[in-house]
């Protein structure tokens, strides 16, 4: 394990993060303002890859598919909330749990029928097909540089809303007191639209930026969606921060765990051992990563409320 | 114990129907739905064992499928070093394969009740959204787990060649034997799940689930009562993945999706919560629905998802609460 | 049997308790009164263990419990009577007092014999129940009492748990004038036997009740003295009724 594979790999690991961040941000504030269990957060993410490999050979170009797709899936995420969840906004977490599967399996299903089970396919734009040297000798991927890049500008611009503009004061009020926004007369249920519509639009971005990467398919959305809770636990039901830190946090274990111990592993037992329970135990990182942090503070790192 | 009268009949005809189902599916010429029904039972107990903390307890667990999963995974490698002549491991004992079931039937349930125990410790020391979350990713983490052990089958799973040794005269071959087999373990569990919400422990843990601040102040210590309930809804939830392991024939990660967990969760709100009969009848519900449903359409999640959105959103009491009549709480 | 030491509790910049010091002897009925916002439900909450001070001691019965939470205060005889009804309301009233019985009565591991049945619960929730005068309402569930019934289902609890010490947070609250005048007739007769800091605002319970009666005002102890000489306090006077003078 050379100097070089673990730039490479930490950046794969940043990548994983920032991909993490977009996931997590909308879901920890739909989570710590409305107190809603969503699981169909995931479904958004499928939405945003799928919408975006239809578009993109109709537009011919990628990053235009990207800002058409990204505000057709805030209408739609927009839509689901105003028909499907408003009614579960003040239900046990139970019902919001209940109901929102029943929506993942609608989407996965509707996908399915739309577009058929098997993969489609999503191209890089050409721009961004070749290798940059960011650091001398270490050839990396410009598309999966343009998504940490893009992600980083995101939570850039996360920031400047939360902490500089009006509705990102009520959004971190709403974070911390729900009962007390309503009661200062804010118009609650607008709040909460947008909040959804914007977690949405980061999602289906995510989605979008993943495709390329992973392969769009059905179902897509749930293994995201778990590794995302991860992040939103460690990092604090609510704080956007904490889902940065939380998302940069499993995104470099995640990664450097699964480049890493096999290797070390090896050095101890005979290769195809090594490799099989690597790979087990570099899946389990993150979770025990998870419990740790339980232990230490069982809210989170930097939880929202008071 | 008074049982109000209506509830008593309905468990009555129930029962009376599934002692006879064998025979009428027999003489209508539809023998498979023995080893459907026997389908019914194993996940029955699956759900009857998440009652127990989902329902009386009110801890949303998202990953019971998990315990299922690890009891089948017991039978499953058990049977396979069986297959394979080697012993499991040799450090710190020999550990040889077996399919004799009065080894591994209990032996699934005691490790489904060790994993709970593990899970639920950490788990409940957070409530809410993040008590779900949490036990979905502990779920998830088995269920990768089981994917890596590349040694019995990975994602592809384990296929079974015998099914679980029960004695020398009840042959678990025959669909109708099995099938008695699984109502035996089940009516049990029920019992002792009757027994156990009405006990001084029931109490403490159904009072956690209503007024948990009130427990506290009357000096209960609410944590080690749901940590036990987790734990015994763990084992009889490993119990059950080792009959589901008998059932198929076969051992695979699939036990312990989210998708499953999920299901469970549906059998038991489906069925009532908090009734410990309701879940069978979700479990019956369910599974009946499933078949129906795919005869349909290839497409049948497209109707399941909003039809359990509908079910959620407004029929609340479940199937028990419409066919048995609303329960006694303290009863 | 309670004593509370320069108590100081902060929420950002509000100071909900000033360093408040109190005492409370054994067998008496301490009252603590204030107008409303004074603290008193903050300071109710501190003593039970459901806030951590930010300053200052408790001590119970001679032993420092100020990080002690709350179900061990309550194992160790400190009882609590909530302000809001805080009962099992699907529960039958007998259910109820059992279950406060039970958790006195040893660990709750016993899963085979049901609890419904289980004389030893039962009786000293009957017991209970008659006391507080709810005897012939025993089976009725929580939900379906009146709320002046609900208030001594609360009493009720807080007496199964043999406490040495009660903590009542206005049990009178939202009663009516027949039901008030029984619960001070209950509370009478637990005076003696029973260590009792009382919140009230029903000013005439108060005063027929108390033996030592403490004022709070902006969360610190104004005036603290017997009944007559709160009575005739003129601080006290002019914190309640916005006057110079009566």
């Amino acid at each position: 394990m050379n100097l070089l594979l673990l730039v490479e790999q930490g950046l794969n690991g940043l990548q994983l993060g920032v991909m993490l961040f977009l996931m997590a941000a909308g879901l920890t504030l739909v989570f710590g303002i409305m107190d809603m269990i969503n699981l169909a957060h995931g479904s958004l993410y499928m939405v945003g890859a799928y919408l975006t490999a239809t578009l993109a050979p109709l537009l011919d170009s990628f990053a235009l598919a990207v800002l058409v797709a990204l505000p057709l899936a805030a209408l739609v995420g927009m839509a689901v909330e105003v028909v499907a969840l408003r009614t579960l906004y003040r239900r046990e977490h139970l019902d919001q749990v209940l109901a929102t599967f029943g929506l993942i399996l609608f989407f996965n299903e509707l996908v399915r029928i739309v577009w058929g089970p098997q993969p489609i396919f999503l191209k890089p734009p050409p721009w961004l097909a070749g290798t940059v040297e960011i650091i001398p000798g270490v050839p990396y991927p410009a598309f999966r540089l343009a998504i940490i890049a893009v992600g980083l500008a995101v939570a850039v611009f996360l920031y400047l809303l939360i902490t500089r503009t009006r509705t990102g004061m009520l959004i971190r009020a709403g974070a911390s007191n729900r009962e007390m926004l309503g009661a200062l007369g804010v118009d609650v249920k607008r709040l909460y639209t947008l909040v959804f519509g914007l977690g949405a639009a980061l999602a289906a971005l995510a989605g979008a930026m993943a495709g390329p990467i992973l392969a769009v398919q059905v179902g897509m959305g749930e293994s995201v969606l778990i590794l995302t809770f991860v992040v939103i636990v460690i990092g604090g039901l609510g704080s956007v921060r904490g889902a940065f830190v939380g998302a940069l946090l499993v995104g470099m274990v995640d990664t450097l765990a699964r480049a890493l111990l096999p290797t070390v592993l090896r050095t101890m037992m005979p290769p195809s051992q090594a490799d099989g329970l690597g790979a087990s135990l570099a899946s389990m990182t993150i979770y025990i990563l998870m419990a740790a942090v339980l232990a230490w503070k069982p809210r989170g790192l930097f939880p929202a409320h008071a | 114990m008074r049982e109000s009268r209506r509830e008593t009949l309905v468990i009555l005809v129930g029962l009376a129907f599934l002692l006879a189902l064998p025979f009428l599916a027999e003489a209508a010429g539809k023998g498979f739905y023995v080893t459907l029904f026997s389908r019914i039972l194993i996940f029955a107990l699956a759900a009857v064992s998440l009652d127990l903390i989902l329902g009386y307890g009110g801890m949303v667990s998202f990953g019971h499928a998990a315990f299922v999963g690890v009891g089948a995974y017991v039978v499953g490698i058990l049977s396979w070093h069986v297959f394979d002549g080697s012993p499991m491991m040799t450090w710190p004992f020999p550990v040889e394969g077996t399919e004799n079931a009065f080894v591994v039937w209990p032996l699934a349930a005691l490790m489904g009740g060790l994993f709970a125990l593990v899970i639920g410790a950490i788990s409940l020391r957070t409530t809410g959204i993040s008590f779900i979350m949490i036990t979905l990713a502990f779920a998830q983490m088995l269920f990768y787990l089981a994917i890596g052990l590349r040694k019995y089958g990975g994602e592809d799973g384990i296929a079974l060649y015998n099914k679980s040794q029960l004695a020398p005269a009840v042959d678990l071959f025959d669909r109708t034997t099995f099938y008695y087999v699984c109502l035996a373990i089940l009516a049990a569990f029920l019992v002792l799940c009757r027994r156990l919400v009405r006990s001084r422990f029931g109490m403490a843990v159904r009072g956690s689930r209503i007024n948990e601040r009130r427990m506290k102040a009357l000096g209960f210590s609410p944590y080690r009562y749901k940590l036990t309930a987790f734990v015994i809804s763990g084992a009889g939830a490993g119990l059950s993945g080792a009959l589901l392991a008998n059932a198929a024939e076969f051992v695979g990660p699939a036990y312990m999706s989210w998708q499953r967990s999920g299901e469970l969760i549906v059998m038991v709100v489906l069925g009532g919560m908090g009734t410990l009969f309701g879940p069978v009848a979700g479990a019956a519900a369910f599974v009946l629905l499933e078949e129906w449903l795919s005869d349909l359409t290839e497409h049948w999640q497209v109707i399941l998802g909003p039809v359990l959105l509908f079910v959620v959103v407004f029929a609340r009491r479940g199937i028990w609460g419409w066919i048995a009549g609303p329960a006694r709480e303290d009863r | 049997m309670l004593e509370t030491r320069d108590l100081y509790k902060h929420f950002g910049g509000l100071v909900a308790t000033d360093r408040v010091s109190l005492s409370i002897r054994q067998g008496e009925l301490h009252a603590v009164i204030g107008p409303n916002g004074a603290g008193k439900t903050t300071l109710i909450a501190q003593l039970a263990g459901e806030l951590r001070p930010d300053g200052g001691a408790i001590l119970f019965d001679g032993r420092d419990v100020t990080r002690m939470p709350v179900q061990r205060r309550a194992a160790a005889g400190l009882a609590r009577s909530f302000q809001i009804t805080s009962v099992f309301p699907s529960f039958s009233a007998l259910a109820n007092v059992a279950l406060a019985v039970q958790a006195h009565a040893g660990h709750s591991f016993r899963f085979w014999k049901p609890a419904a049945r289980d004389g030893a619960l039962t009786g000293p929730a009957r017991e209970a129940l008659e006391l507080v005068g709810l005897g012939p309402r025993a089976d009725v569930p929580a939900e379906l009492l009146s709320h002046g019934e609900q208030r001594q289902l609360e009493i009720a609890m807080a007496l199964a748990t043999r406490p040495r010490m009660l903590l009542l947070d206005e049990p009178m609250a939202g009663m009516g004038p027949a039901e008030g005048a029984s619960m001070v007739d209950l509370l009478g007769k637990l005076k003696r036997r029973y260590t009792i800091l009382l919140i009230e605002h029903d000013m005439d319970a108060v005063f027929a009740l108390a033996d030592w009666i403490t004022v709070l005002v902006h969360g610190a102890v104004i005036a603290t003295g017997s009944p007559d000489e709160i009575r005739s306090d003129r601080e006290v006077r002019r914190a309640y009724l916005g006057e110079e003078t009566a």
